[in-house]
């Protein structure tokens, strides 16, 4: 395992200054992926909750330039690999990059999703229930897609093991909201339709939670070596632990 | 495989699942094919170095080295010019016994017998443990009687075994299909590549147990370069093969093992795989992402 800090800086310092600044323009152009992901998922959910059919089309409309950005993210990545066969740290951090492309753009998809059932839901009317769990679920989704960036920015594996967490959670709240709602859609038949796009819209918002999982757990790839992909958070801190404490005594052990 | 499963299953249809299951594990484990699963720790040893020193006069060149080279494996040198790699892998045949002024401390035991001993038959090290250089030194005479010629100083001279000798050092050496209607012409006529690859037909002629490549590519085109590649795997079921190399990519490609060096220290040393994804020390990292060296 490595025990090596990782900081902002770690990706500045080859011989090359050329491959410096190509990795330092992936990781960047990861960041602001991100954040256009960020904004489309906020806009999605504001879409839903307002009934506001025009920022649900404005949504819909910039998945593309958010697909484009993958590619070119990609195609930047596949350019390094056969140019300059990075490895360690630098091989972690393209894998981590090109992984979290797919997770980011999946998210967007999803965000596209929320925003058709919000249009669908302004052309329908309102669903009578749900809106609650949307609003209350899509905070919390939307902090974790915000919080695993975050990390990916700063290398923080504490912060991405929070965000695997609070995926634990999302699930459950999902899971609860899901069974309320079939109860209500028994007692009411009528409105089977319209709960049904609130139904999915939970459904997007909950996978949007399991996109930014995975990123968190590419952070601690990228930071740790350690891959932590189908472990459970417990596992994921306990093996942290154990990382940290081998670096500790490897630390006190250099000093004496 | 398919088939054999069918036939399986119908023998005994309750098995199905299993044997559904388990050739899905054979498909998983396929995917791992050729690479060790054992840890260095789990490795038979060849070459057991203990606290190494070594001088060239005053000057210190090797610092404590402490490793255990497992048996009939590859085992690559990596470090930046001057760390020490080629001493070290010099000194497993006591080629530095020729350099006036150098000055050994510490043990390398090759299977079990420490090398610096007294009484030891340098001859016959240097049959045991053979050597590559950079640049191919095919002897100025044909190519049969480079590979024989280790057997004729032996004092092996019949017919028969030495041309059975040649023709499977050249087969080992992925060679004889490319020389087998020549051998009776100069060695010097021979490309570099193919050069290189007689000289190392030349070595395992004579069975060593341990074949140390120093640079064995650097001065050859890439093909030939991947042809000395694929011979290295192809060899390394017979030989422990320690290799120096300055392209950290083919140490990444052909070796099991690597050692990362550096001022004379052995910095790191483990399997390759995870030495060039996630290595434990900092200035293994830095040496192999290009920050310094």
């Amino acid at each position: 395992m490595t025990n090596m800090k990782m900081t902002s800086e770690t990706h500045s310092t080859h011989i090359s200054q050329q491959f410096n600044q190509e990795l330092e323009e992936i990781r960047s152009n990861l960041l602001a992926m991100g954040g256009l992901v960020e904004k489309q998922v906020t806009d999605a959910i504001y879409a839903l909750i307002e009934g506001d059919s025009t920022i649900a089309a404005k949504v819909r409309q910039n998945d593309k330039a958010i697909n484009q950005m993958q590619l070119t993210i990609d195609e930047e990545c596949t350019r390094i690999l056969a140019r300059r066969q990075p490895a360690a740290s630098d091989l972690r951090l393209i894998l981590a990059v090109i992984r979290a492309t797919g997770d980011l753009e999946r998210i967007g998809d999803e965000a596209s999703k929320i925003a058709r059932h919000a249009m669908h839901l302004v052309e329908e009317g309102e669903s009578p229930r749900g809106y609650i769990e949307a609003r209350h679920i899509g905070n919390q989704v939307r902090k974790m897609v915000q919080d695993a960036l975050n990390a990916f920015a700063r290398f923080d594996t504490q912060l991405a093991v929070q965000v695997v967490h609070e995926d634990k959670t999302v699930d459950l709240e999902y899971r609860s909201a899901t069974r309320a709602l079939v109860t209500f859609m028994m007692e009411d038949p009528r409105s089977i339709s319209r709960v049904l796009n609130i139904m999915w819209v939970l459904r997007a918002l909950e996978r949007i939670g399991d996109h930014s999982n995975n990123i968190a757990e590419y952070v601690i790839y990228l930071v740790k070596g350690m891959d932590v992909r189908h472990s459970s958070p417990e596992a994921i801190e306990e093996s942290l632990r154990d990382n940290l404490l081998a670096d500790h005594l490897k630390n006190s052990k250099e000093d004496s | 495989m398919m088939e054999a499963q069918a036939i399986e299953r119908d023998q005994d249809p309750a098995s199905t699942v299993n044997e559904a299951s388990k050739g899905h594990a054979m498909d998983i484990s396929s995917l791992n094919r050729g690479v060790s699963t054992r840890t260095l720790e789990q490795e038979d040893v060849c070459i057991d170095v203990r606290n190494m020193n070594l001088f060239y006069g005053d000057k210190q060149a090797l610092f404590d080295v402490n490793m255990r080279i497992p048996k009939k494996r590859v085992t690559a040198f990596i470090g930046p010019s001057g760390c020490g790699k080629s001493t070290l892998l010099r000194s497993f045949n006591r080629m530095n016994d020729l350099v006036d002024g150098c000055r050994i401390e510490g043990e390398i035991n090759i299977d079990n017998q420490n090398i610096f001993e007294k009484g030891m038959d340098i001859t016959d090290l240097r049959r045991r443990v053979g050597m590559v250089f950079q640049k191919p030194n095919p002897f100025p005479k044909s190519i049969y009687e480079n590979v024989a010629y280790g057997l004729r100083i032996q004092g092996i001279n019949k017919k028969r075994l030495i041309d059975e000798t040649v023709e499977w050092a050249l087969r080992s050496a992925a060679l004889w299909d490319e020389v087998k209607d020549r051998l009776h012409e100069s060695a010097l006529g021979m490309s570099g590549g193919q050069q290189q690859r007689l000289v190392i037909a030349r070595t395992i002629a004579v069975k060593p147990e341990v074949l140390l490549l120093d640079e064995p590519a650097s001065a050859l085109d890439p093909i030939s370069t991947l042809k000395i590649e694929e011979l290295i795997n192809d060899l390394k079921d017979d030989f422990t093969i320690v290799i120096v190399t300055h392209n950290m990519q083919q140490a990444a490609r052909v070796s099991d093992y690597t050692a990362f060096m550096y001022m004379g220290n052995l910095i790191e040393f483990g399997n390759t795989d995870t030495l060039f994804t996630n290595p434990t020390e900092k200035k293994t990292e830095d040496y192999i992402t290009g920050r310094y060296g």
